[in-house]
């Protein structure tokens, strides 16, 4: 009894816990249970039921409740497909007026506004595509094909890749120095040397239109955020979701609206880089202190006037942090639109892959981690750096940057000028290099994943089938092998001990969504994944992490890597594990823990650096060991930060997880795959990426508010 | 003197959701305890007073009593919950947005207790941003500005940013851009709390000889007595939101309206606050020394000369002719003696 009122929370784990078990060993599994592959659920077998619910029929196989709930939510996906669909073809039908036949013509509203929405967003890309690299688009949407048949001198020439590098080079410098502008122009030259330049200029057009976009959007819809409360009450939902949600799963409803093509691509990247932006506009504008603000207001500012003069620039840098989140999401998303046909790096890693040529892949994927890495670089230049004064510079000085900007484009043009008569071969090298005339180390990668195979074949078999049957085989029979009943008791006991009633109704929401809906089993599979990235990469990460902590150098070095690491789209992390596992459950379960590793290690170095330094020397003096310093005073304290690290853990895996599927897994991921090639795949798509995006609010909400105690009842704010 | 400049009726400021509702219900009768049960902190209560023109009235209290949300409440940086509040005549709670800025822009003038600056403006563009905001072309209002830059005394520092100065520098700069519009309404939080000794007397000084020239209508929020009694031409003294007493120093010190303004000016060297005429004896005996004292000095600075006489010593009026006398022992009882029992 004693005991019990001593840790009260330890019994009422047990509690669950016995409840659990009970509950598994009680329900049996139905003889007629088994796991569905493939398409079976779509296939009308005289063994399924079916209900019909707002005028759709819904097909499944039932078994006893306690066991696998009825997918109530079977029609969702049915309705949200119909819904599209009426919107699109039937709803508010107007007329419009139609440039190419001069008349006027009957469309559906939303269907005109996206046709619209459309066009301008196809006009915007050529228009940047062409300046980098030339082309015919831009000026027939001024005037007419018959006007450029007439006129055939009418092109955009594009620009030398010298004057790009060049550009690119002078910028860096001037936002961080000479480490950064030597880093650009072998970047740079890089690309240009390997014949990479075109794909490459084709994502970097992409992400010139999707990064501006998205933070115009971002901020004003953050600013809206932080004037009033109704409008972040709204956001809240949606950016909380949208976090969690994979970003494959966004795909297939933009098919449906805007098609296929470089626009749905840019539309897509702006729906996943839009809320993070929200999210940091939000918080730089929440830390301005209210003095600051009540300054402006005193100082007779209007609304605007106090938006655009103190309150913008002084949350500048939270802003600019959000600018560069938006691009390194717009670079993951310039890989994984690929599949809606964006071009550019991207669309060559995916054929690459797709072919199997690893060689291929990994230059493409080196060139976009390359960029990627350049462009997250410049911009965290361009957040800290601080205003300087130029009162007092002379009009040269001031000015100097863009002077040597326009000597280089001269001096770009003049080359490649001279080039055009040197290289007689049609090819000018001064101004583009194709990508057959580039150096290709292709074969050499080939060659070298040929030879890893032969000659470690074997081990790397054994391994594999080790993995498979031994540890993941059983891992996941376990988790299918749990009733559904037992596992909503689970995670809503979890959700009531952490947090109280409120935390276990939302829990029990976001569960019962999956539970409901016809993907039970598939989520299942999805977190065993998940499950087994997150253990094992917690492990590296937290013993990684600690022991990168106990010295400065290592600490900063490991922080660095895991920059680095973390700016690669996620994509490429697919590559090396082909390489050398081939298509299988291995290769992307070990994707998922090199992937989740990172917040995992990151947490925990910058957990333990928050660790006070007086308390870390209040210890020291009172002579405790390293060791005892390390268990008594640093873990206690950093753990709730170590937490948060493992909440971003389970969210970088389910996402890896969830692209593995690209390579073949039974998870839901495979399923949003193949509703992004599905006529009707947009409400299914959609579905399950709620579904995931659900998974990952579970675990969220029961680690935030575990921190959030915790952080309380330690005292840290 | 002429028509109260500032004038507050019944002001309350309440936090919280439904504090409107509550305030009305509560009938003039607000109690912060069963407030607070409620879910609402009580700011400011029931507070009515008035400020001539060219007053400065300094407000004290202890951290937490409402100073700064009364300050808030007058500048209409908060709302306030209930009561009525008048500037210069006009109804400030009435005032429309653009009624309001155009009173901002041209009237008031505020320094807040963390300094409040804009951190991507230099020196010199901090203090022109009012002007700015009003719309002054930009070489008069940098003119003006520099004007200011050389009365705080910071001439050379205009082109740094506010993360290059100290705390002291930085509370000059926002005394600089309160003034520069030139307002006749001057608020100020906690000015010179951030400021060492040394530079808070010079400022205190130089803030006297400003104010003997500009003659603005001055509410001054400080914790240091010391600092309100060489400043304050009245005290108010807040607790919990309400104002406790608000009168002359003498006045606060002499009478007490309640407990606490006793408690709270027990510690205050009576001789720094005390005129003569407060303490003297109204009938003017026989017997006196040479030694005439104005009935206007502060205790403090006759003390000394007094002290060296044996006899009484006569106080005169401003035309010279005897109402009173004191006698030495009068002035050590005042400086030594029980102060607990002298109130
Ligand atoms: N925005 C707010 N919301 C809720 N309560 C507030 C808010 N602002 C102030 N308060 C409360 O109102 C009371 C008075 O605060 P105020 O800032 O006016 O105190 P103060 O006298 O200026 O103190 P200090 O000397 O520390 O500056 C405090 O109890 C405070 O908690
Ligand atoms: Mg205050």
């Amino acid at each position: 009894m004693e005991l019990i009122r001593k840790y009260p929370k330890l019994f009422q784990w047990l509690f669950l816990l016995i409840v659990f078990f009970a509950l598994c060993f009680a329900i049996d599994v139905p003889e007629t249970y088994k796991f569905i592959r493939g398409q079976a659920e779509f296939i009308k077998d005289p063994n399924q039921s079916s209900y019909v619910l707002f005028g759709k029929e819904v097909r499944y196989y039932a078994f006893d409740v306690f066991w696998r709930l009825p997918p109530l939510l079977g029609w969702l996906p049915i309705w949200i497909n119909d819904s599209l669909f009426f919107l699109m073809n039937e709803w508010m039908p107007m007329e419009f007026w139609n440039e190419d036949t001069q008349e006027f013509k009957t469309r559906p509203l939303v269907l005109q506004i996206t046709r619209n929405v459309t066009s301008f967003m196809t006009f915007l890309i050529e228009l940047i595509r062409e300046i980098l690299l030339g082309g015919l688009n831009t000026i027939v949407a001024f005037s007419s094909w018959d006007w450029i048949d007439a006129n055939p001198w009418a092109e955009l020439p594009g620009l030398p890749w010298t004057i790009v590098a060049a550009g690119a080079t002078i910028l860096a410098y001037k936002l961080s120095g000479k480490g950064l502008a030597l880093f650009a122009a072998l970047v740079m030259i890089y690309i240009s040397i390997f014949g990479q330049w075109k794909p490459s200029m084709q994502t970097l057009s992409f992400i010139l239109v999707a990064a501006p976009l998205s933070f115009i959007f971002g901020l004003g819809l953050g600013v809206a955020a932080f004037k009033s409360k109704r409008v972040e009450k709204t956001l809240y939902p949606i950016l909380l979701v949208m976090q969690t949600m994979p970003q494959y799963a966004v795909l297939v409803p933009a098919i449906v609206l805007f098609g296929v093509g470089d626009h749905a691509a840019v539309i897509i990247t702006m729906v996943v880089a839009v809320p993070p932006m929200i999210l940091l506009t939000l918080l730089g504008l929440r830390g301005i202190s209210p003095e600051v603000i009540e300054a402006g207001k005193m100082s007779g500012c209007s609304n605007w006037q106090l938006m655009s003069k103190v309150l913008i620039p002084t949350a500048r840098r939270d802003i600019l942090i959000g600018v560069n989140q938006v691009i390194m999401v717009c670079f993951s998303m310039a890989v994984i639109s690929a599949f809606i046909g964006a071009k550019g790096l991207g669309f060559n890693l995916l054929l690459a892959l797709n072919q199997l040529n690893i060689g291929l892949a990994l230059e493409a994927g080196l060139c976009i981690s390359l960029i990627a890495i350049l462009l997250d670089k410049m911009s965290l230049a361009w957040a800290n750096k601080q205003i300087d004064y130029f009162g007092n510079l002379t009009f040269f000085q001031r000015h100097k940057n863009t002077f040597f900007f326009g000597i280089a484009v001269i001096l770009g043009i003049l080359f490649a000028y001279f080039g055009s008569f040197y290289f007689k071969e049609g090819y000018n090298y001064l101004f583009e290099i194709p990508h057959n005339k580039g150096i290709s180390t292709a074969d050499f990668w080939n060659k070298g994943v040929d030879w890893i195979f032969d000659t470690f074949f074997v081990y790397i078999k054994a391994f594999n089938t080790w993995l498979i049957v031994d540890v993941l085989q059983p891992m996941r029979a376990l988790y299918l092998r749990m009733p559904a009943v037992a596992t909503l008791v689970l995670v809503v006991g979890a959700g009531y001990i952490i947090g109280g009633i409120r935390s276990a109704l939302v829990v029990c929401g976001l569960t019962l969504f999956i539970a409901l809906s016809p993907w039970w089993d598939r989520a299942l599979v999805t977190t065993y994944m998940a499950t087994f990235g997150v253990i094992i990469s917690c492990i590296i990460g937290f013993t990684v992490g600690t022991l990168c902590f106990q010295n400065k150098n290592s600490a900063s070095f490991m922080l660095g890597v895991c920059d680095i690491f973390q700016t690669f789209p996620s994509f490429v992390y697919l590559i090396p594990v082909m390489m050398l596992f081939g298509i299988t459950d291995t290769s992307v379960l070990i994707a998922v823990i090199v992937y989740a590793t990172i917040p995992a290690t990151r947490y925990t170095i910058e957990g333990l650096r928050s660790v006070p330094t007086a308390l870390h020397d209040a210890a020291t003096m009172s002579g405790v060991t390293k060791f005892q310093r390390l268990f008594k005073i640093e873990f206690p304290l950093a753990f709730p930060h170590m937490m948060l690290g493992l909440n971003q853990t389970i969210v970088f895996a389910l996402f890896m997880v969830i692209i593995g599927a690209f390579i073949g897994t039974e998870d839901l991921g495979q399923y949003i795959l193949k509703a992004l090639s599905d006529k009707k795949g947009a409400g299914i798509g959609l579905t399950l990426g709620i579904c995931v995006a659900f998974i990952g609010l579970i675990f969220d909400n029961l680690i935030r508010t575990w921190v959030d105690q915790r952080k309380k009842h330690l005292g840290i704010n | 003197m002429s028509d109260p400049i500032i004038k507050c009726e019944g002001v309350y400021k309440i936090f919280g959701e439904n504090a409107k509702k509550m305030l009305e219900e509560a009938n003039g009768n607000v109690d912060a305890k069963t407030f607070q049960e409620n879910g609402c902190i009580v700011g400011v209560n029931n507070a009515s007073f008035e400020v001539l023109k060219g007053e400065m009235l300094v407000v004290m209290g202890l951290s937490g009593s409402g100073k700064s949300t009364l300050l808030r409440c007058i500048s209409r940086l908060t709302e306030a919950t209930g009561g009525k509040i008048f500037i210069e005549g006009q109804n400030l709670l009435q005032l429309n947005n653009k009624e309001l800025i155009d009173l901002r822009r041209n009237k008031m003038g505020m320094v807040f207790q963390s300094f409040a600056l804009l951190p991507h403006k230099t020196v010199l563009e901090n203090i022109a941003f009012p002007l700015q905001i009003k719309g002054i072309k930009t070489e008069d209002s940098i003119s003006k500005a520099m004007e200011m830059v050389k009365l705080v005394g910071l001439d050379g520092r205009e082109n740094y940013f506010p993360r290059e100065l100290s705390g002291g520098q930085q509370q000059r700069v926002g005394i600089a851009r309160s003034l520069a519009v030139e307002p006749d309404i001057w608020f100020l939080d906690e000015p010179f709390s951030a400021l060492d000794p040394l530079i808070r007397k010079e400022m205190q000084d130089e803030f006297l000889r400003l104010q003997e020239k500009l003659q603005k209508t001055i509410m001054f929020i400080t914790h240091d007595f010391d600092e309100a009694l060489k400043l304050a031409d009245r005290i108010a003294i807040m607790k919990d939101g309400v104002i406790e007493q608000l009168d002359t120093p003498a006045n606060i010190v002499l009478n007490p309206a309640t407990e606490y303004v006793r408690k709270f000016t027990e510690e205050v060297p009576r001789e720094k606050v005390l005129i003569i005429e407060d303490v003297m004896e109204a009938s003017a005996k026989d017997n006196l020394s040479d030694l005439k004292v104005s009935k206007n000095e502060i205790i403090e600075n006759v003390a000394e000369k007094i002290l060296t006489q044996e006899k009484t010593v006569a106080v005169v009026d401003e035309n010279n002719e005897i109402i009173g006398s004191i006698n030495p022992s009068k002035i050590i009882n005042t400086v030594f003696g029980g102060r607990k029992n002298n109130s």
